[in-house]
């Protein structure tokens, strides 16, 4: 059932309208040039000394280009875990603790990666 | 002319043998549909890689005595095969998602051009993987440090 409010603001049963389709594009479509120079970058620092490796990460470019990186993935894996999730889970408790978990993984890993690029900078 | 549905008379319905959708199993593999489910793999294993990829940075966070025991990790026989494993499954997410993209762009869906696609991500993310670790083994990568 959907009232006429509803109907016009066109979000449907799931409240967000087409917000995580586009937002599964619209990431995926920043991380195409984003990844192809993480693949620059760690193919560039094979067998590459830490001292190296600091230096090229600290540089602010980098850190931030790095930054832009792991945060953007790691929405992109937030929202493409939970479409698989939505696809093969269907009771509502196991479906709410795995979308959580998702959740806070990914929150998990961004903030952990995005200190260690400070720490980088700062060293 | 219709086979009988019974030969006895009124019976329960043998709910075990009713067809249910899509048959996934009786269906002959086709490309279409492997480089489909292997595109939502990669998904999944590249998701592990990101934590990989924070793992990586915190070492390098941690001084010299944190970057060489992931460097120790990451060059061991099995460290390489994982390495393998993740820079295949990067190149196949990331051509299959240029192919989703295109679909999104409303190209592609002819039936011959879609299984011509999927066999050009398949060959082209093997080719990428491969060369990319020729190039390391023939001492070419490593130009940043």
């Amino acid at each position: 059932m959907q009232t006429p409010l509803h109907k016009v603001q066109g979000l449907g049963a799931s409240h967000t309208g087409t917000g995580h389709f586009w937002y599964e594009r619209l990431t995926s479509v920043a991380l195409i040039p984003l990844t192809l120079w993480f693949g620059y970058v760690m193919l560039g620092l094979v067998n590459a000394s830490e001292v190296a490796s600091i230096s090229f990460l600290a540089r602010p470019l980098n850190a931030l280009l790095m930054a832009a990186f792991v945060v953007i993935t790691l929405y992109h894996v937030k929202l493409g875990l939970q479409v698989v999730i939505d696809d093969y889970v269907h009771t509502p408790g196991a479906k709410m603790f795995l979308v959580l978990l998702v959740r806070f993984a990914v929150i998990a890993t961004g903030s952990t990666a995005l200190f260690a690029i400070l720490r980088i900078a700062s060293l | 002319m219709a086979a009988p549905l019974s030969t006895s008379g009124p019976q329960k319905p043998d709910l075990t043998a009713r067809p249910l959708s899509p048959h996934l199993t009786i269906y002959h593999w086709a490309p279409t549909m492997i480089v489909s489910i292997t595109h939502r793999a990669t998904g999944i294993a590249l998701s592990l890689g990101a934590m990989v990829l924070a793992w990586w940075l915190v070492s390098i966070s941690n001084g010299p005595e944190g970057y060489q025991g992931f460097y120790a990790l990451a060059g061991s026989p099995l460290g390489i095969v994982v390495l393998f494993g993740f820079t295949w499954a990067l190149a196949f997410h990331l051509l299959q998602g240029i192919r989703h993209l295109a679909w999104d762009l409303g190209y592609g869906f002819k039936k011959e051009t879609a299984r011509r696609t999927a066999l050009l991500v398949i060959g082209l993310s093997l080719v990428i993987a491969a060369a990319i670790f020729a190039f390391v083994w023939t001492g070419h990568a490593g130009y940043l440090s």
